[in-house]
């Protein structure tokens, strides 16, 4: 299976996921493997085309050669294949939007009754409409995605949150499992080994969207009060239905700002993140570090998973590969946060004994991608570093 | 049924400008239009090959049948070497790129010229 992305016919259907049509699913089918050709077959053509002209020709008319990932970048940027591929990943990642889009917007009347009979009554979804959606959330659509998580074809509607759902395959190439979650299960994978028998009370998943990554969490859980927030309303009311269908019942989704939370101090026994550093401007990120160590109980545990972080040891060509994301699909935080030494950003914020460890998406590897194999898509790749302390 | 024109939403604009990847701006319209046939021409094959296994069992062939065909994991393993066929067919010349700067070779001229009088 390995040359090959799994099918979207193994995507798992819950209770609200967009029915796909075939044609629906035949596009899924062709990206996720245009994706994958993108990354394994051509993607070392850009090392190549650095290393054979575009360093050189740099060496010879700077005398030197380049310092930073931006040099690089300005370098590569006029080299005629890296253009060319840069090109058709741009294209393709639109294309998945419009897939998804197509195929939510198309349903739309039915998606939001199915969300609405799961979400019709339930204390546990609280939508506030007095938060707002901070300015460096509206300033450009993230990846590309028409609307960002906050944007709504009619209001009250789900399709933000439908669409980002429904598409994750194929952005990964169905490297996150079935459910998307192979974040959450690796979560789940790491504190069991970690931490076996630990049961914290409250667990709080900070810029949660669709709550893919916390569900296992509430599922393994049970007992625990699991609480997920986000700024953007479409998202959560989609990521609510979602988790009452998949059963975690014991998961609430708060509209909430993480840079100014109305809990108590020492609250939580887990504040977790998981993908959303990246997307936080640089002035709200060490605000939210600093409401999550707030809220965290003594002995809790803060445990965030991100692509890694760029140091002096990533050579410089890693780091700009890495950093494609941030210019050519609208990541407009993704390079300054990878330059940021999380590690210290956490100790200043009151949390001493910072590790790191290396996170893997948990798979039903039956059908989908050993992440533990294969070549790795930088920057997508459902491979990840956890940045974790915890609480003295 | 909603108001809601599904068909012109799908296709919205992402808020942020989009990066200019060739000098031409019409170079970039045209690998807009390229990559987009490139996976339709996929979802037509895919479609094809869903008729060909509903003719294989002997099944009605109709169009509800079609959007119900879910592959097995075989007939799924099939579609998928299908797909990566494809794409390595309409992908060849950028493949066949990556291929060259692996190993930079002389023009044909220049090897013509030099074993001209071996």
């Amino acid at each position: 299976m390995s040359d090959i992305a799994p099918p979207y016919a193994a995507v798992a259907r819950h209770a609200v996921f967009p029915e796909p049509k075939h044609d629906d699913a035949a596009r899924f089918d062709f990206l996720a493997n245009f994706n994958k050709y993108l990354s394994g077959t051509l993607g070392p053509g850009n090392a190549r085309a650095y290393e054979t002209r575009v360093r050189p020709a740099f060496a010879r008319a700077h005398g030197r050669d380049p310092v930073d990932r931006f040099e690089i970048r300005r370098a590569m940027n006029a080299d005629p294949f890296h253009r060319l591929w840069s090109g058709l990943k741009r294209n393709s990642m639109e294309m998945r939007q419009h897939n998804g889009r197509a195929m939510v917007l198309r349903q739309l009347d039915n998606l939001d009754a199915r969300a609405a009979a799961l979400n019709d009554g339930k204390d546990t979804l609280r939508l506030d409409p007095g938060v707002e959606v901070p300015r460096y959330q509206r300033a450009v659509d993230i990846h590309c995605m028409p609307g960002s998580y906050h944007g709504e074809e009619r209001p009250g509607d789900v399709s933000a949150g439908a669409n980002y759902d429904c598409g994750l395959f194929a952005t990964t190439a169905g490297g996150l499992g079935a459910l998307s979650d192979g974040g959450g299960q690796a979560l789940v994978d790491w504190v069991r080994r970690e931490r076996p028998g630990w049961q914290p009370r409250r667990i709080l998943d900070l810029g949660a969207t669709v709550g893919h990554n916390v569900v296992p969490l509430a599922l393994v859980f049970p007992d625990a009060e699991v609480v997920a927030i986000d700024t953007a309303a479409p998202v959560l009311r989609y990521g609510h239905a979602r988790a009452q269908a998949l059963g975690a019942t014991n998961l609430q989704f708060v509209q909430m700002n993480a840079e100014s939370m109305a809990f108590p101090d020492g609250h939580f026994d887990w504040v977790q993140t998981t993908m959303y550093l990246h997307e936080l401007s640089g002035t709200a990120l060490p605000r939210v570090i600093a409401e999550g160590v707030r809220v965290l109980a003594s002995g809790g545990l803060m445990l965030h998973l991100e692509q890694p972080q760029y140091s002096d040891a990533m050579p410089l060509y890693e780091q700009f590969i890495r950093d494609w994301d941030a210019f050519n699909n609208n990541e407009p935080f993704w390079s300054a946060m990878h330059g940021l030494d999380l590690k210290q950003l956490m100790r200043d914020a009151g949390l001493p004994d910072v590790f790191v460890t290396g996170v893997r998406a948990v798979v039903d590897t039956s059908i989908f991608p050993d992440q533990s194999q294969g070549e790795e898509d930088h920057g997508r790749a459902a491979v990840w570093n956890a940045y974790g302390a915890w609480k003295p | 049924m909603s108001e809601l024109d599904w068909i012109a939403r799908a296709g919205a604009k992402a808020k942020g400008k989009r990066p200019a990847f060739f000098d031409d701006p019409a170079a970039d319209r045209m690998l807009s239009m390229l990559t987009a046939l490139i996976g339709e021409v996929s979802v037509m094959r895919q479609r094809l090959d869903t008729v060909e296994r509903l003719l294989d069992s002997g099944a009605p062939v109709t169009r509800a049948a079609i959007e119900a065909y879910t592959p097995d994991t075989a007939a799924a393993q099939e579609r998928g070497e299908l797909i990566r066929d494809y794409i390595a067919r309409v992908m060849r010349g950028v493949q066949q790129e990556v291929e060259a700067m692996a190993a930079p070779e002389p023009a044909i001229e220049e090897v013509s010229a030099a074993l001209r009088d071996m």
